[in-house]
């Protein structure tokens, strides 16, 4: 096993009901790069990473991360799950949510202390959500909510970062915001995968890819892994009308 | 001095019983609510029945400690079908749910209907806990609720953060390192338990009503989930005293039945007056919007007449504002509030002829507002 891996999965196989949405998935995610997970509606891209996560448990497969298992590594993992995944409406504020990124380091029943209000006060500052943390969460706008969970997973202060859709939903200027901050992860070393809709910024935007359509298409540098005919490929079944941006 | 008003010693302790059973179940029942499984604990509180008579049959006793494990036994085998029905067949949660909760509820009055029915079963009284009596509460049932009580609010404490981080956000508990099935486990047991000790007092049927109405209200009140949960147990606690003090000075009247109609008042109150939530309130804020939008949209329309001339300080007949809104050439009642409010905010004035111009001040407050343009 390798250091320099953040993650490999391998000989991995997802099935909901009968159908597989994954079929046999072998990645190797090199340290410290800014990846992307493209493919059509339904490709398995939300899925692959929440069987990373072993939020789903997965007919068969292994995850390496940073050279050993999922559980020894929990420490060094960040999530930030689809915005709509949760009930905006829940009784809470901005800062009790980013807190909750520290909960993992304290454990069960101890609670936060005035450093861990401190950290997630950082975060949101990083965000430039500082002045909303005492903000009922209802009262966000789409791009503020994906600011908040991102603030929250900044606070876990991990290795690697698994980001499921943060531009869903958020306007350009946020999306340029929290692009900067994800190349600053990578900058200090840190690994983020990121589902991703947008094909246009791809390039842009990461410098490594994934291809999914159940199966994998391909996975590797931008440069040399998102070339229009691996992308024929990816959206072959829905028909999707491509264009270089060459 | 107590007796005098007609409130002696075993009533207060059932009354106490009852405020206890409401606090825990609305404290409880807040997290219910929020992960949206308010009907779980319906199901489980119908799906006791059966497990009371079946114990009964099988034990012919009416010690309610066994009767209840019997009611707990079915209670989770019911929840237990209902999620493998969820998870493995095609059929939907909330068919499941419907399904399972009249199956168990049937047999169980299939079961009490039999009972009642042998001679020699000593007329159990099961029938009770159809819709509960708090009065065949002994002190020895009090003294159980009351450590159940502190056993159940000390549990909701001591795992505060965990049982709010799992409500909101399951996922990111799991990956947060959080054990979601322990939580889960924990969070059911507690409501499982509170709707056991709760079933004597209120029935199986409207049980579920303890559990989810004080969470309701609370939830109008604060947007604070620890106040929330105060509030809910407040709500179940006054909720349970009334109600219980209510039925016991009325023969035969079951105690569930005025418990919940007590804790309905409370819901309806909440639903309707609560600041912010309250409908009343959010009504009245959406009729003061739209009634905003309709004026600023009269005032763009004199705005548009007042660019239109070459003096803007010009006055227009009103019947030139909107042309449709006048019906025979007289202004409608609704144009004629509207420029009377505009007036009077100093965005527009008038002249003895009632003939309208926009103001300055009107006008910037249109470029300000109303125009959209470049940032």
């Amino acid at each position: 096993m390798n250091q320099e891996h953040a993650l490999i999965v391998e000989d991995m196989t997802v099935a909901y009901q009968t159908t597989p949405v994954l079929w046999d998935i072998d990645i190797k995610v090199p340290t410290g790069v800014l990846m992307a997970i493209v493919g059509p509606n339904g490709a398995g891209k939300s899925t692959l990473i929440k069987a990373v996560l072993q939020l789903i448990k997965p007919i068969s497969g292994t995850v390496t991360i940073q050279g050993s298992s999922y559980e020894a590594q929990r420490k060094k993992i960040a999530y930030v799950p689809q915005r709509g995944s949760v009930d905006w409406d829940f009784p809470t504020n901005v800062l009790d949510v980013v807190l909750m990124g520290r909960y993992g380091f304290l454990g069960w029943i101890k609670r936060p202390s005035q450093q861990d209000r401190q950290l997630a006060m950082d975060a949101l500052q990083k965000v430039g959500m500082e002045a909303f943390a005492q903000r009922q969460i209802s009262q966000l706008s789409g791009g503020q909510q994906q600011r908040v969970f991102l603030a929250r997973a900044l606070v876990q202060d991990a290795e690697i970062y698994f980001m499921d859709e943060p531009f869903q939903g958020v306007d350009a200027k946020t999306e340029q915001a929290i692009m900067v901050l994800l190349k600053e992860l990578r900058a200090s070393g840190k690994t983020v995968v990121v589902v991703h809709h947008d094909l246009q910024t791809v390039a842009d935007y990461f410098d490594w890819v994934t291809l999914l359509n159940t199966q994998l298409i391909a996975s590797g540098p931008v440069a040399d892994v998102f070339t229009e005919e691996n992308l024929r490929k990816t959206y072959r079944s829905t028909g999707k009308v491509l264009q270089s941006e060459e | 001095m107590l007796t005098s008003l007609g409130l002696d010693y075993t009533l207060l302790v059932v009354s106490a019983g009852s405020g206890l059973l409401g606090l825990v179940s609305g404290v409880l029942g807040v997290f219910a609510v929020l992960r949206k499984q308010s009907l779980l604990g319906d199901a489980v509180a119908h799906a006791a029945l059966p497990g009371i008579a079946l114990m009964f049959l099988l034990t012919q006793t009416r010690q309610t400690e066994l009767l209840l494990l019997g009611a707990t036994l079915t209670g989770v085998l019911a929840t237990g079908t209902i999620i493998a029905i969820d998870r493995f067949s095609r059929i939907k949660y909330d068919s499941a749910l419907a399904l399972i909760l009249s199956v168990f509820f049937g047999f169980g009055l299939v079961l009490i209907t039999f009972i009642q029915k042998i001679p020699t079963a000593n007329q159990a009284g099961l029938d009770k806990f159809i819709f509960g009596q708090a009065s065949t509460m002994l002190v020895r049932d009090v003294r159980l609720m009351i450590w159940v009580t502190l056993l159940m609010l000390g549990l909701t404490v001591l795992f505060w953060k965990e049982l709010k981080m799992f409500s909101f956000d399951p996922g990111f508990t799991e990956v947060a390192g959080f054990s979601t099935r322990r939580i889960n486990a924990l969070l059911s047991g507690m409501i499982v338990v509170a709707i056991m000790i709760g079933l004597q007092t209120v029935g199986v049927i409207l049980m579920s009503a303890l559990i989810v109405a004080p969470g309701a209200a609370a939830r109008q009140w604060s947007d604070r989930l620890s106040v929330v949960a105060l509030l809910a147990g407040f709500f179940g606690a006054v909720s349970g005293l009334i109600g219980t003090l209510i039925s016991s000075s009325i023969t035969k009247m079951p105690t569930g039945p005025t418990i919940v109609i007590v804790l309905s008042l409370f819901t309806l109150i909440s639903l309707l007056l609560a600041p912010n939530r309250g409908l009343l309130w959010q009504h009245l804020r959406q009729r003061k919007n739209q009634q905003m939008i309709s004026y600023d949209k009269v005032l763009t329309a004199i705005h548009e007449l007042a660019m239109n001339h070459e003096n803007h300080q010009h006055t227009h007949a009103m019947a030139m504002i909107q042309p449709s809104k006048n019906i025979a050439g007289k202004p409608s009642k609704a144009l004629q509030a509207a420029v009377e409010n505009l007036e009077q905010r100093g965005l527009v004035r008038r002249n003895e002829d009632n003939q309208v111009a926009i103001t300055p001040e009107g006008i910037r407050h249109v470029n300000r507002h109303l125009v959209k343009g470049d940032e």
